[in-house]
């Protein structure tokens, strides 16, 4: 095995390529990303629900932010990866660039669903509504219809290579809904309040509430990491397992 | 605890956010613990592991030895 340091850029990008050296440089990965994902949580749900005040606006229901602002996040960055892992599919080959992309879906399929639903649960007691057809709240329903698409387009088509193609393309196209969800509160009246974290000016937002929510996010950043090695893992091995069947079904 | 539980009247929407967020979250590594769990059992009954394959060959070796070859 050559060592990576002496490899050009190019050269290591293509080893990493490689699925059986990516199966074998996270065989140990899951594990300790699991353990930060862990304790990054549980600081984060400790701060979220003890350590910090209740807003002077919004009571106790400010605690429903520390898990639906890093879902929405979370849902935007699956989306993102999902985009990204398809472009580099279809413009460089990239073997293991679709299996990134299916197995990014699922996962911000997820958090885009817990977003709806906790945005939910605090607009009700908030804006007195469970549900408006706003900017923000449209877009983000229609960010998860692109994701069971997407999900449902990988069921489909049988042949791998061919249903990667077929859904890294609704993916690209899908993914000019990901600035029109970021810029729809401030491009549309809407009942959601704009950014309070990255916005220009830097986050309005007080440092007992920043740390929970940061802990949060980072936390569900790290969680989506580990289980995205986990699903690639599993999906590499289930090429492996359905390319052994068609040897055996020819042979 | 009673006014930890409540959450300031607004229990009936904090907890079942935290709780939707758990559900979720659980299922979602439950899920992909098992899909790894399965494609590594249907992988091993396809191919031979490596120690299979290992013990196989120390073992072909320690018989094809005696027989000279």
């Amino acid at each position: 095995m050559t060592d990576m340091s002496d490899l050009t850029a190019t050269q290591r990008f293509h080893a990493l390529a490689n699925p059986a050296r990516f199966m074998a440089l996270t065989e140990r990965l899951v594990w300790p990303l699991g353990a930060v994902t862990g304790l990054l949580i549980a600081a984060g749900v400790y701060f979220a629900l003890f350590a910090s005040p209740p807003d002077y606006q919004q009571g106790e229901t400010v605690r429903i932010m520390y898990v639906h602002v890093p879902s929405a996040w979370l849902g935007m960055l699956g989306y993102m990866v999902m985009a990204g892992a398809s472009l580099i599919a279809l413009v460089f080959r990239h073997p293991l660039a679709d299996v990134c992309a299916k197995s990014a879906a699922p996962i911000g399929a997820a958090f885009c669903f817990l977003a709806l639903v906790t945005g939910s649960l605090w607009g009700r007691p908030m804006w007195g509504t469970w549900w408006v057809w706003d900017a923000r709240l449209t877009s983000m329903l229609i960010l998860l219809f692109l994701y069971l698409g997407y999900i449902a387009l990988w069921a489909t088509i049988e042949e791998p290579a061919r249903a990667a193609r077929a859904a890294a393309v609704l993916a690209l196209v899908g993914s000019i809904n990901v600035p029109i969800i970021h810029y729809s509160v401030v491009w549309w009246n809407t009942l959601h309040q704009p950014a309070s974290v990255f916005r220009i000016g830097g986050p309005a937002i007080a440092a007992s509430m920043l740390l929970p929510l940061m802990l949060m996010a980072l936390g569900f950043t790290f969680f989506f990491a580990t289980l995205l090695v986990m699903r690639m893992r599993a999906e590499i091995l289930r090429r492996r397992v359905r390319v052994l069947r068609l040897a055996k079904a020819e042979g | 605890m009673q006014a930890f539980l409540d959450m300031g009247g607004y229990a009936g929407f904090v907890w079942p956010a935290y709780a939707v967020v758990a559900v979720v979250m659980a299922a979602l590594v439950i899920a992909s613990v098992n899909d790894l769990k399965r494609q590594r059992r249907l992988l091993a009954a396809l191919e031979p592991g490596e120690g299979k394959r290992k013990r196989a060959a120390a073992r072909d070796g320690a018989s094809s030895a005696s027989s000279g070859a």
